[in-house]
């Protein structure tokens, strides 16, 4: 277990000052992170804000007002939540709820900062499904970090010494990889067995082994569930567009290397939470992302913007500077919400040497399980690697179009799919770079690497435990 | 309805059986393991998809019906 | 025709049959770590492999009935039917005829699975599977000792041949799956494979520092 916490700062989003043209975006979002900052939220702050979690109606009323708000989970998938809790609660047996906090995306820090601000607001939503699912066992599944841990033992001591819970609360710990806190894995892990993804032809709810079924729930969908419990479905669907409605926490990577979690309504304009300005023009010799130019911006230029995380997709800054962060006009393009990553490349990297540190690092996060996956994973990333390089392979990018063919669909989870997503969007966005990289030039002039990835990689089974 | 055959990937050790035994439905990628046909299995060739499900050392291989 | 009465033929028959279901046996194990590490017989197709290892299986349970049955029938020796799957109630020879009822009670189980293996799970029929290695050397075992003729001559030599083919084979077995790679670094060693002198050091005319697409940990940061 890691002694550090690093969470990146500052949180919430500087509140904007009145007049900046993203006050009226940012104005009066603080649902699940507080106004005052860093500072977590303990049981008295939590009860005096927003008040005790109501006596259950029934669990066939919150499932219906949770249908109501159209919630989706906030784990990646989107999947509409109501419809999890209904399966879950008509099933043959009660579940084991899971809170999922693994956030295995490097790039996602919103899940353990949720952890550390508003543990409460999670915990509240663990006892909504579990009341509407029937179920009396709960539990968080939590990265390996000794500080988070003890805090949210002394949270959970915290709220049984008053009663506040009817669901027992167990804390589990997810080891540290990318594919921990896939929904198979978290069910595996659970049984005890290592944290790896399973083969599921059948849709439904993952089990552990033959025992119970498992209810998996991103820990920010909790959270919003439990503010759904108390003001509604209108109250929630205030915020956000009509098909996709409420807040979400993202990830904000800037330019500058500055990094923060923020509440936004989900359909806010990217160029208004990244401090997009206007365009600019390419300068000589450089070839950049999207070939359209570059985006200004307070923390500096910007040549692409990474949506969702390392599963998505790249989109030309330019491109990027006239969506909205909403799936529906994103899907279109090849990215997704996800999970909630938004990250701006500053100009004067190079995108395809960005892409091949993180395809090295995706295809060494393979569960090794499935043939497609750990041959072609780790060809596509050494292939990068190469045209990343001062020795270009001139065959590099059509092995690299064939494993893509060949890797997607044919492993047990999306770890294939996602990263063949990811790498096919920086060789469309990327394309002129990449074509520089095959004549043996680069034209980035920063040695800095941007994306985050954690150090260290996987050396046996017990990793992965 | 039509049958589909469908391979476990975290079973699958790539023997390679299922590709001599259906030809016309299975091919080996270029590691060894086994594309499975996207289309149900034809009723001329069930019995030899069956004979691929039963030999697989691994175990690996279901024809499950299609809904 | 002297010396072979109706009641001798059944004593020779169980005594050859026995001879023979041995070195069938012999086969069907190596054939089967032979599918196991996924080897091939020179010229033959993969699914021959597979498909010896079975129909040899099936070959052996009919000699192994004949010599059985034969071996029940026969006047000479006092043997029974409860003695040939219950092990060591025999009063003829009980210990070495005992190895015998094991082994037999053990491939059953092996072969009775098998033909099932559709109705278990993967993991049970593995495990069942692997009694294979216990059935074999109770088998030798048993046949050293129920009857002397394993213990000289031309007979000796069956034995000893059939025991130093399967210690090859398992040799075999145990250097291949020695140098297999466990699940957890098979990407890595790809990866390794792919780019045999570590992660590509980008260099100018990149700009880009050579470990940069290393981890902090091999950058030993």
């Amino acid at each position: 277990m890691t002694d550090s916490l690093t969470l990146p700062g500052p949180f919430p989003a500087p509140v904007p000052a009145a007049g900046d043209p993203m006050a009226a975006q940012f104005g009066g979002l603080h649902r699940l992170l507080p106004a005052s900052g860093a500072v977590p939220v303990d049981l008295r702050a939590h009860l005096d804000r927003y008040g005790a979690l109501p006596r259950p109606d029934g669990p066939g009323r919150i499932i219906a007002e949770v249908e109501a708000a159209g919630l989706t989970g906030r784990g990646g998938a989107a999947f509409p939540t109501y419809r999890k809790l209904a399966a879950a609660a008509n099933g043959d047996q009660a579940p084991v709820v899971a809170g999922n906090g693994a956030e295995g995306e490097p790039a996602s820090s919103k899940d353990r900062s949720l952890l550390w601000i508003s543990p409460h607001l999670v915990l509240d939503g663990l006892q909504v499904a579990a009341q509407a699912t029937g179920s009396r066992s709960a539990l968080l599944y939590v990265p390996r970090r000794r500080q988070l841990h003890q805090r949210l033992t002394e949270v959970i001591a915290e709220r049984a010494a008053v009663g506040m819970d009817t669901a027992r609360v167990e804390l589990r710990e997810a080891p540290d990889r990318f594919l921990a806190g896939e929904e198979s894995a978290l069910a595996s892990r659970l049984a005890d067995r290592p944290a790896l993804p399973s083969y599921r032809p059948v849709r439904g709810l993952p089990r552990t082994g033959p025992g119970r079924p498992v209810l998996v729930q991103n820990v920010e969908t909790l959270a919003h569930l439990a503010l759904i419990a108390r003001y509604g479905a209108g109250w929630f669907r205030a915020a956000g567009t009509a098909d996709e409605p409420g807040s979400m926490l993202a990830t904000l990577h800037l330019a500058d290397g500055q990094r923060s979690v923020v509440e936004v309504p989900i359909g806010i304009p990217l160029a208004g939470l990244l401090g997009f300005g206007g365009q600019l023009p390419l300068p000589p010799g450089r070839a950049g992302g999207g070939g359209d130019g570059l985006i200004t911006s307070a923390a500096g230029p910007v040549q692409a913007v990474l949506v969702g995380g390392y599963h998505s997709a790249w989109l030309p800054a330019a491109q990027a500077a006239r969506l909205p962060l909403a799936n529906a006009a994103l899907r279109p393009l090849g990215a997704f919400i996800g999970a909630g990553v938004v990250a701006a490349l500053p100009a004067d990297r190079c995108g395809i040497a960005e892409t091949a540190r993180v395809a090295r690092y995706l295809a060494l996060e393979s569960a090794g399980q499935c043939g497609p996956c750990f041959n072609g994973l780790p060809r596509m990333a050494a292939a990068l690697g190469h045209l990343a390089g001062p020795r270009p392979d001139p065959w590099a990018r059509a092995d690299l179009d064939r494993w893509a063919g060949l890797v997607t669909g044919r492993g047990a989870c999306h770890h294939p799919d996602g990263s063949v997503r990811f790498i096919g969007s920086a060789l469309r966005v990327f394309a002129a770079e990449a074509g520089l990289h095959e004549r043996g030039r680069c034209s980035g002039t920063n040695p800095q690497p941007f994306l985050p990835l954690p150090g260290g990689q996987p050396l046996d089974d017990t990793d992965w435990s | 309805m039509g049958k589909q055959l469908r391979v476990d990937p975290t079973a699958c050790a790539g023997h390679g059986l299922c590709a001599e035994l259906a030809p016309e439905l299975v091919s080996l990628d270029e590691w060894g393991y086994p594309i499975m046909p996207d289309r149900p299995v034809p009723r001329a060739l069930e019995r030899t998809a069956r004979r691929a499900v039963t030999d697989c050392p691994a175990l690996a291989l279901a024809l499950t019906r299609v809904p | 025709m002297t010396g072979i009465t109706q009641a001798t033929a059944l004593w020779y028959a169980s005594r050859a049959t026995g001879v023979v279901t041995l070195v069938l046996l012999t086969a069907v194990v190596m054939l089967g770590m032979l599918v196991n590490r996924q080897g091939r017989l020179p010229g033959l197709p993969r699914f021959a492999v597979t498909g010896l290892h079975r129909n040899i299986s099936l070959l052996s349970v009919v000699f192994l009935a004949i010599h059985v049955l034969t071996a029940i029938a026969d006047p000479y020796v006092t043997i029974g039917l409860a003695a040939t799957v219950l092990p060591f109630i025999s009063p003829y020879k009980p210990f070495w005829l005992g190895l015998g009822a094991l082994s037999l009670d053990l491939v059953a189980a092996l072969i009775l699975t098998s033909l099932a293996r559709a109705l278990m799970s993967r993991r049970a029929w593995r495990s069942i599977h692997w009694l294979a290695y216990a059935a074999w050397p109770l088998a030798v075992g048993h046949s050293i000792g129920s009857s002397t003729d394993m213990q000289s001559g031309v007979m000796l030599g069956v034995l000893v041949g059939c025991v130093l083919a399967a210690c090859t084979a398992a040799a075999w077995r145990l250097s291949r799956a020695a140098r297999e790679i466990p699940r957890a670094g098979r990407a890595a060693a790809a990866l390794t494979q792919m780019t045999p002198g570590g992660p590509p050091r980008l260099a100018s005319p990149g700009l880009v520092p050579a470990d940069y697409l290393m981890t902090a940990q091999e950058a030993g940061r």
